[in-house]
């Protein structure tokens, strides 16, 4: 703790999930040092989102310890709360509010108290519609905008609070190859201009390895494998991420092992999304 | 889950460099309660603003039990228990379950918002679960209160017997928002416990309409036969409509108006102790 190695962001350290008899993440241990983007890869049901909802506070561990921004998940969650982004695999916008009244609500809520004075608030706003371009939409109900749109004004929503870590669950899919380029440009931007850590999960391999500095790959509660992409192409003598899966789960990512995953209601919210998304 | 420790500045190895207490953590619990309320129901405000064509069509239907079925009946004085035009005795019943139906079909944007994500992102927020219930509660209370109003104005307009007086209708006011925001919580509850959304039309139904037809909304608790009576004496609805029936008509009290208040108020208090519990589990 006394060397020169900064702590780390994000910090999992043997993290058991249990749902009831299902192990739904068995033993994961990865830590992601500031101003880092990084991936966490595995197909459907392998643990992503589960691991993703004890970082942000939503489900407690069975066992284990996470630290997110130095905070303890269980014992400090309100803290850990204070000092993250979280942009869930759905739309998490109000469809019913116009974008600019999106922003002003997570605005609010984000910092309730601390910074939540008026004037700050607006400053942060006006700074975010800058930044992700969103001044020509911003009275539009949220429910009228386009894939790429909402993810951008989601991801201005989750800055307000000028977040250590910024969580997002999927945060490309159903989305057009212009817009994930697009969703993708702006993660890196942020992580070079306000040095936010960026903690993404996909089963997308190939944005994986063109986006993140480094990856961890989870397969069915495990955690298989973790390095930089280039280093882990080297290790396995590979060409892609999704050979590299191959190698170390002896399947390709898209057989989806149908034990935990495919459960009907991950189906349908993922259809919802992809409905809405157009 | 221990508590969380906003007022102790913890250090330990950990957080040396990024462990840094965020600011929004200065504030004191119940200002964040009473804030975190305050945004949520604005957004609530916000979003009836977009969407008043919705209101207006959900304020017809107490009209309706008022001209349609209030005049059908209207000279059956055992209803009334003969004193009284039963159009305004029913006034104060179609109140409330008017506003009974908004608060109960609230449960419904929870498992929206469950679906789509927006509350699985609130709950990531220092935005208290409180405040969560409250903020939406709120909502229904403003949906009710503008539905009411109109009520009233159509009442008076119509020259039906209620005894107007400043305190009768703020105390109506109150009455109602607290009733309906019980009801909201209520919903919510069972939203958090249902979580999909045929279902909860189902079971939302199901429990509407016993809560409507064994209370004292559309008659006197006297012409129930008795079994029925000890149903409607558990019904908060009931005690709502009591309360309101006696500031608005000047009739129907069985005993105080504190007495009402008070049970309205426990109703409220316990739903939303038990919709803060339960609505973290919605997401799961």
């Amino acid at each position: 703790m006394s060397g020169p190695a900064p702590a780390p962001a994000v910090l999992v350290d043997d993290l058991v999930v249990r749902f009831g008899a299902l192990e739904a993440v068995g033993g994961v241990s990865f830590a992601v040092a500031p101003g880092e983007v990084f991936g966490l890869l595995g197909p459907n049901g392998a643990g992503k989102t589960t691991t993703i909802r004890v970082l942000t506070t939503l489900l407690a561990p069975s066992a284990g310890r996470a630290l997110v921004a130095g905070f303890d998940v269980r014992g400090d969650s309100l803290a850990v709360r204070a000092s993250i982004g979280y942009i869930p695999q759905a739309i998490s916008v109000d469809g019913a509010l116009t974008a600019y009244e999106n922003l002003d609500f997570y605005g609010r809520v984000t910092g309730l108290g601390g910074w939540g004075s008026k004037s700050l608030r607006r400053e942060r706003i006006d700074e975010a519609i800058e930044t992700m371009r969103l001044e020509p939409m911003l009275d539009r109900l949220a429910r009228t905008l386009s894939g790429g749109m909402l993810r951008r004004l989601e991801i201005a929503s989750a800055l307000l609070n000028r977040p250590q870590v910024l969580f997002l669950d999927e945060p490309t899919v159903g989305l057009d190859p212009n817009a994930r380029t697009m969703v993708w440009e702006e993660l890196q931007a942020l992580r070079e201009q306000a040095g936010t850590t960026i903690l993404v999960t996909t089963h997308v391999m190939e944005e994986a390895e063109r986006h993140c500095d480094r990856i961890a790959v989870i397969d069915q509660g495990l955690l298989v494998e973790q390095g930089e992409p280039a280093e882990l192409l080297e290790r396995y003598e590979t060409e892609s991420l999704e050979e590299v899966f191959t190698a170390v789960t002896g399947r390709a990512i898209g057989q989806e092992s149908a034990d935990q995953e495919g459960r009907l209601s991950d189906v349908r919210a993922q259809r919802r999304v992809a409905r809405r998304l157009g | 889950m221990s508590a969380p420790s906003a007022a102790s500045p913890a250090v330990s190895a950990d957080r040396s460099e990024i462990g840094q207490r965020p600011a929004a953590l200065s504030m004191g619990p119940l200002a964040r309660v009473g804030a975190g309320t305050a945004a949520m129901a604005q957004a609530e405000m916000r979003k009836l603003r977009h969407d008043h064509l919705d209101i207006i069509t959900r304020s017809v239907q107490p009209l309706l039990w008022l001209f349609i079925f209030g005049t059908a009946l209207r000279n059956n004085r055992a209803l009334t228990l003969g004193t009284l035009d039963y159009r305004a005795y029913l006034a104060p019943g179609v109140m409330a379950q008017a506003a009974m139906f908004i608060a109960i079909f609230f449960g419904l944007a929870v498992i929206w918002e469950r679906d789509v994500g927006q509350l699985q992102r609130l709950l990531a927020t220092p935005l208290p679960r409180s405040s969560l219930v409250l903020g939406k509660a709120a909502g229904a209370c403003v949906r009710a209160l503008v539905q009411a109003l109109l009520l009233l104005v159509v009442l008076a307009a119509a020259g039906i017997g209620v005894r107007w007086s400043v305190t009768g209708v703020l105390g109506t006011l109150a009455m109602l928002m607290l009733g309906t925001a019980a009801f909201a919580c209520m919903s919510m509850l069972l939203a958090a416990a249902v979580k999909e959304r045929e279902r909860f039309m189902g079971i939302g139904q199901l429990i509407m309409m016993p809560l409507f037809f064994a209370s004292s909304a559309l008659y006197p608790l006297s012409i129930m036969p008795s079994w029925l009576r000890v149903v409607a004496r558990v019904n908060p609805l009931t005690y709502e409509v009591q309360g309101l029936r006696q500031m608005l008509v000047g009739v129907g009290g069985a005993g105080e108006v504190w007495l009402d208040f008070l049970v309205v108020a426990g109703f409220f208090a316990v739903m939303l102790v038990a919709a803060t519990r339960a609505y973290p589990k919605a997401i799961l």
